[in-house]
This record gives C-alpha cells, structure tokens and sequence, in this order.
C-alpha cells in the first residue's frame, strides 16, 4: 500500500494574488497545483493553491513579504 | 507605396505588432473563458495571461509590485477613477491649461460639486512653468493631475520637476500618459508618480478598450471604486472588496483585449522605449523641416523637438482643417485628424480656437517615403489653392 499523501491549501485575497503567487512557487521549484477552494473551507468562488503538506514552511517563506495571503488549511481529498 | 498612410496614431495605433493579434486569436480560438471566476483550467489560463499582462505593465512602468495595476477600458476610465475617487468637494486641486478632456471634464464636473480648481496657463508654445505650479499650492491642496504630454501640439511636461515638487508639498501627483506610455520613459517611482492612467490602444500597441491606472501602495485605503459588482473574490460578502485591484475591477473584463495588450507591451519593451521614441521623432523632425520650407504652413511649435512626442500640429493658411484633412484623405489617402482633438483648453492655449488645427501623429509603422508623399501633397494642395 502506497503512503497516503497529506496536504495542505493557501487562500489569498483574490485570483490574481493566487495566480501571482503560482508563478512565484514555480519559480522556487515547489511541487504546487492551482484548484478551486474546496466548499467546506470557504464559499468564495475562487481558486487556492495545494501543496503537500511538507512544503509548508518552504512555502510560507517563499510568500512572505512577496504576495500577502489569507490563510492555511489541511486538505485531503476523499 | 500602398495607398493608405496612417497619420493618425495619437488617436489609435495603427497597424499593431503581429504578437497583439497572435495572442488575441489563441485565447479566442483556445482559451475563451472568464479569467479569476471558475476553476477550470481554461479559467485559471486566462487569469495566468492577464496577470502577464500586469507584469509587462509593471516591468515597463517600474512599478514594482504588478497587482497594483488596475485595469479600465482606456486612460479615460482610469482618470475617472482617480479623480471621482479621491478628490472631495473642497479639497483644492491643480492642472494645466494643456489637458485634454479626459482629465478636463472629470475636474470641471467636481468643480461643479465644490473642488476648487486651477488651471495653470502654459505658455503659446504649451510649455508649463513649474513655479506657476509651485505658486498654486495651498494648504487644501489634494492633487496635481497633468498630461505627460499635449495630444495638440506634442509638447512634454516636466513631469519628474513636477512630480517633487508634488512630494516635496506632500500633494498627490496624477499623470495622464495617454500620449507618452510606450514611447517616452516612464518610471513611476524616479517620478514620484502616486497615480499613472494609461491607455493600451495607442503606443503600447495594444487594441482599443483596455487601459489602467496605477495606484501608489497604500492610495487604495482613500481612492473610492466608481463601480462595484463581482470580482471573482470575497463572494460571502456583499460589500465591495477594499484590496487592489479586485476593489477596482468590478465585472467580467475585456479578457481578448488584456491578452492583446499583454503581447503589445512585450513588443515595446522587446524593441525599446528608446528606439521607438527615436524612429519616431526622426519622422517628426522631417517633416517639421518639409513644412518649415512652405511659407503657406503655419506650424504650432513646442520649441525643441527634444521636448515633443510625434505629434505635429499645422494649419494651411487661409483653409480650413476640415477642408485639408477631407483634401489629404480623398485625394491623397492620408488619414489624420483636424479640428479641436478633444482638447479646446490646449487650442485656447496655442490661439488655434475654435478653429483648431490638422494634426498628422506618426507610429513606429511610418516611413520616410510616407512623410516625402505627405509633404509633396501638402505642396500641391497648396499650390492649386
């Protein structure tokens, strides 16, 4: 059996700072993906980033002081 | 020679790089969804497209942070927005007697509901004298909104002498660069530049409809939105969000035209400022010297041709513009603009109202041989007068 894999998403303010920030991890080399917010942590209609839940230091490094962002949440999908 | 030559870029570019229209047709032909509203990866791809757009926006006006340009369908929506956004009715406020009406009526209008306006007098030439500003300032004093430069005659306004002196008094600086954004060097921090309208159909060689303002860190906790509606962000909530640039960018935008305008950008930036602004002015400086030579040609000159864009205003004595701009189009396949060019306080200033005057612009697609053409049709029209 394979290790489940943990991860995490990071809310911003709107989709051209989530967009911004893409750009910015890509270019750090952290494995991110763009999805839409999951309903349960929030009802905005807009998109977050996912990432594995290891790379969240690595991530919250990147960002500081870079694009400003809302908040953090556990994410696994079912 | 083909048998149209475009001479009037100060109102529309004309034509564009291939890359405006290559970017416009891959999100039409594969793209074609709502940027920052649904999730799907067209979505996403075109959010991805018109933060690049941002990005060369920002790459070219040294802003810094790209989110702090808000996007508006021209430099028109973009002064709208900062003057109905900041100033109130008693603040005092400051302009020059060059500004075309998209800076113009906005003011006039607030001055209707109580701003105090002053329209600072430049001189025949357009030329505006930083002390006059200096002299204008006064405790209410909110804002300096001035033009980089006359769509009439050309002249270039000391915008970084203005720009300290705004900072200097602590007021806030407004430029409208509808005429200089891609061809004059823009940098909006060495310029202390707080509010930047610009417009993406002219010299940024992207298609009309798209333009912004770039909104200094910080002037968004008292610019107001002049609209509000969905942003794609803080959908919970019923109130406008109150961060840049969503707080600004109510509706679905002109997506086509942002990715125009972003690919437009890149090929300004790709050929230079510095190099368009030369090939340019070389074409100004050229025929300025054909018409100098004609004794029938009165040109309206902003002094040096270092402090002028491409913009070339004259009249044929004893004719009307309308006349000659018919004359140039139907005969000779010239397209320019005569008239008042929207701009009936800059006319007042150089003595040219209401009659106005035939204003050739030309763009980085113009040649030598077009300008020759021009100037032996000038000649003509004057000679069987």
């Amino acid at each position: 059996m394979s290790e489940v894999k943990r991860y995490q998403v990071v809310l911003f303010y709107s989709v051209s700072h989530t967009l911004r920030a893409e750009k910015l991890l890509k270019k750090e080399k952290i494995p991110i993906k763009v999805i839409p917010i999951p309903r349960h942590i929030s009802s905005n209609c807009g998109v977050c980033i996912r990432f594995l839940e290891e790379h969240r230091e690595q991530i919250e490094k990147a960002l500081e002081g870079r694009v400003d962002f809302d908040s953090i949440h556990s994410f696994n999908p079912r | 020679m083909s048998n149209i030559i475009y001479f009037d870029n100060a109102a529309t570019s004309w034509p564009k790089p291939k890359e405006t229209l290559e970017a416009m047709e891959r999100y039409f032909c594969d793209i074609g969804a709502s940027p920052g509203r649904s999730g799907h990866r067209l979505a996403i791809e075109a959010g991805r497209e018109v933060l690049a757009t941002r990005e060369a926006l920002a790459e070219i006006f040294g802003t810094g942070d790209p989110l702090r340009i808000v996007f508006a369908k021209n430099a028109t929506e973009a002064l709208n927005i900062a003057i109905f956004g900041l100033l109130k009715p008693g603040d005092h406020a400051i302009t020059s007697s060059m500004e075309h009406n998209s800076v113009m009526r906005p003011l006039r209008a607030m001055e209707n509901r109580g701003l105090e306006l002053s329209v600072i007098p430049c001189s025949l030439n357009g030329e505006l004298s930083p002390d006059d500003v200096v002299a204008a300032i006064k405790a209410n004093t909110r804002a300096i909104i001035l033009t980089h430069a006359s769509n009439v005659t050309g002249a270039i306004m000391p915008i970084a002498e203005i720009g300290k002196i705004a900072r200097d008094h602590e007021v806030l600086f407004c430029v409208d660069a509808a005429q200089t954004a891609g061809v004059l060097p823009i940098q909006v921090k060495e310029m202390f530049i707080d509010l930047l309208a610009f417009t993406g159909h002219k010299a940024l060689c992207g298609p009309q409809g798209t333009g912004g303002l770039y909104i200094r860190e910080g002037l968004e906790n008292i610019i107001r939105p002049i609209q509000r509606g969905g942003t794609g962000s803080k959908s919970e909530f019923e109130a406008q969000p109150d961060f840049i640039p969503d707080k600004y960018e109510s509706g679905t935008p002109n997506t086509i035209g942002l990715y125009g305008l972003g690919a437009g950008v890149r090929s300004v930036l790709d050929r230079g400022v510095e190099h368009i602004r030369n090939k340019e002015i070389g074409l100004a400086q050229h025929f300025i010297n054909g018409i100098k030579a004609m004794p029938e040609v009165v040109h309206y000159r902003c002094g040096d041709i270092s402090k002028q864009i491409a913009v070339v205003s004259f009249n044929i004595k004893g004719m009307s513009p309308s006349d000659l701009t018919l004359i140039l189009d139907e005969t000779y396949g010239i397209m320019c603009r005569s008239g008042l060019h929207c701009a009936p306080s800059a006319h007042r200033t150089i003595q040219t109202f209401p009659t106005g005057t035939v204003r050739f612009s030309f763009g980085y697609y113009n040649t030598v041989d077009e300008v020759n053409f021009s100037l032996e049709a000038i000649s003509k029209i004057i000679s069987s007068k």
